[in-house]
């Protein structure tokens, strides 16, 4: 094990922030107080907080329409994400942006994006600026395993190679492009064996194990920061909610979610092997677990007390200057 | 003063940007060129030769080589601006932009509306457009109009080597994305160039023939056919106010305006085709905001509503030129 004690917690204080975030949000969209598409990363946690824990403020990361578990994991911050999704002037974005476009570029976290593959090119570029600064920091592009599809990715891949940037391609499989199977829509036998064909290191790990992510990204990251090149990484994961909150997800199979919820849920793989190996005591997680609370229920509370924009915001932020 | 051509102008405006902001890079297909050949690096310095000897004196990581990948020209110099920095990115040919739509309209027009102002995206694309040389419809359209039409973006057009030297410069320096048109029948057009900084502010027109009897908007190559018709109407006794819109995102409303409640004639000329084009847009504009001044019916000199055609003769008909321009101001005038 290669991670210390107060990396572990606070990994495991993500993962849970993004979960209880996400579970909530499934509760308040059923009432339909918040507008608008919402597509939650519940079951995805330590895709992110495993690739993010390897990261820096300074680092970048290009999300996707799924991306509120990319922008917890960045260190965005979960009040102002909420304000966000509620629509509110005091969100993150001050009401403009909502759930499908949350960035906050002061953490490096240059937006989740509506647009299936449109990232991979944006990560490109912050590469291409990070190899400019020679302070050794690198850019991640999510996809999804729909977006690993898309000609700008491998557009992205293929230049990536070519200018030798340091830019990590993390493909997370979570078998569903919308609402349809990755066996389908993925003509290649895997991801990582498509990016590998571009010129790239590719590995393939079990996205739903913390701990092995983890692990294989400290390496990765460690090969980019040091100027070798892209990678790409397929990280096999589960989505436990529909591509959009709403989605009757006629496509799963009888019973696949609470069978996913049982045997691959990351979360709870987290915290049995951490308790097995004596990592951690229950009593800590347990603590972790009510100050998430605690905040999670703060940033809806605050959400709903927190004004809504004005019509004069509208013409705010087109530009800079016109 | 130095008299040079619009590509020269051009040029040297790229290179003391780069040589005056260590936080600009470049990038774009063949900009450096030759490399993986035997030619070597900088055997082609960019189609049209305007970007020779940069790698050589700003290096790789500022003057990047791209495969043909618009998508990607447009999104690393979009990433890359969100990451801090400041792109020019090259698209040789203005049709391009349907390769890499999204990256424009839907990312670098929108990031720091939907970021709630938190972010700015520095970026110039550099886009060769218009129809003249006979490259048929996929690399002679003028698709201003349909990138004026995106809220986010502004959209520039240099006519004379000064404007080219002037806005480039603002341009780069802007905060803001923007699309910056070259046509390719003007790189060869000369002209005396300011020596050192100048800069020309966006959304501001240039006046190209002042006169009183009818008012001509248009912008790009067209300049020189509305010059033309308004020298050769001039000769009659009749005088053409020519304006150069320099900008069409921001439009310099106020001198149209201004213009055409003097002349109460206006005749727009554009070399889009004219369903929802910037003719069609500033027709609108007079008719709501200077409708008690006009005369006469507005009239719009465009492309037809067709492809660009490659043989010379249907690419001559397909244009707009002095003699249609010249026949919309005496149609304007002889309304009763």
């Amino acid at each position: 094990m290669r991670i210390s004690r107060d990396q572990l917690l606070s990994a495991y204080r993500r993962m849970k922030t993004i979960r209880e975030f996400e579970e909530r949000l499934h509760q308040e969209i059923a009432t339909g107080e918040i507008a608008g598409f919402t597509h939650l990363y519940a079951g995805q946690e330590a895709v992110a907080v495993g690739i993010c824990s390897h990261l820096g403020p300074t680092d970048y990361i290009v999300s996707t329409h799924r991306g509120h578990g990319h922008c917890i994991a960045k260190g965005c911050d979960v009040k102002a994400m909420m304000k966000e999704i509620y629509g509110r002037r005091g969100g993150l974005c001050k009401g403009k942006g909502g759930s499908m476009h949350i960035a906050d570029v002061s953490v490096g976290m240059l937006g989740a994006n509506g647009i299936v593959g449109a990232g991979a090119p944006l990560a490109l570029g912050a590469a291409v600026a990070a190899r400019m600064d020679g302070e050794g920091k690198v850019a991640v592009a999510f996809s999804g395993d729909g977006a690993a599809n898309q000609g700008t990715t491998f557009e992205a891949m293929n230049m990536a190679v070519v200018l030798k940037a340091p830019v990590i391609f993390a493909f997370e499989n979570n078998h569903y492009s919308e609402h349809t199977g990755v066996s389908y829509a993925v003509g290649a036998k895997d991801m990582a064996s498509r990016a590998a064909g571009f010129g790239m290191p590719a590995h393939k790990v079990d996205g739903c194990d913390f701990f092995a992510t983890y692990n294989l990204m400290a390496d990765v990251v460690a090969y980019c920061r040091a100027g070798k090149g892209p990678v790409a990484v397929e990280l096999d994961t589960e989505r436990f909610y529909g591509h959009f909150e709403g989605d009757p997800q006629r496509y799963r199979g009888v019973g696949e979610i609470d069978r996913l919820r049982q045997s691959r849920d990351c979360i709870k793989a987290f915290r049995a092997r951490a308790l097995s190996e004596d990592l951690v005591d229950s009593a800590t997680l347990a603590a972790i677990d009510s100050e998430v609370a605690a905040l999670i229920e703060t940033a809806v509370e605050e959400a709903r007390r927190s004004p809504p924009p004005v019509a004069a915001d509208v013409l705010e932020d087109v530009y800079v200057s016109y | 003063m130095a008299k040079m051509t619009v590509r020269e102008a051009l040029s040297q405006t790229i290179r003391a940007e780069m040589e005056r902001d260590p936080n600009l890079i470049i990038l774009g297909e063949d900009i450096v060129g030759g490399n993986g050949t035997a030619g070597g690096p900088e055997a082609i310095g960019g189609i049209w030769g305007m970007t020779g000897g940069l790698y050589a004196a700003f290096g790789p990581k500022r003057v990047i080589d791209t495969p043909i990948s618009e998508s990607c020209i447009v999104g690393a110099a979009a990433g890359a601006a969100l990451a801090g920095k400041r792109a020019i990115a090259e698209l040789m040919f203005a049709d391009f932009v349907g390769v890499c739509l999204d990256q424009i309209y839907n990312q670098i027009a929108k990031f720091r509306y939907m970021f709630g102002g938190r972010s700015k995206c520095p970026v110039t694309i550099r886009i060769a457009y218009g129809a003249g040389l006979n490259c048929a419809a996929q690399h002679s359209q003028a698709v201003y109009s349909m990138l004026t039409s995106i809220p986010g973006l502004k959209v520039v057009m240099p006519t004379t080597p000064a404007d080219a030297k002037g806005l480039l410069t603002t341009a780069i320096r802007d905060d803001d994305p923007v699309m910056f048109f070259e046509h390719k029948m003007l790189y060869g057009e000369t002209g005396e160039v300011p020596d050192g900084e100048y800069l020309i502010p966006f959304g501001h027109a240039r006046s190209v023939r002042e006169g009183s009897d009818a008012t001509i908007v248009t912008c790009g190559a067209l300049i020189g056919a509305a010059a033309n018709a308004a020298d050769k109407l001039a000769a009659e006794g009749i005088s053409c106010d020519v304006l150069d819109l320099r900008t069409t995102s921001p439009l310099d409303e106020e001198a149209i305006l201004d213009s055409v409640e003097a002349t109460g004639r206006l005749v727009i000329a554009d070399e889009s085709p004219p369903r929802c084009s910037l003719a069609a847009d500033i027709s609108a504009l007079a008719c709501n905001k200077a409708f008690s001044s006009l005369k006469a019916p507005v009239e719009m000199v465009t492309a037809p509503h067709s492809p660009v055609p490659f043989a010379r003769e249907l690419e001559r008909a397909y244009l707009p030129n002095a003699a249609t321009i010249e026949a919309a101001v005496r149609k304007t005038l002889a309304y009763r």
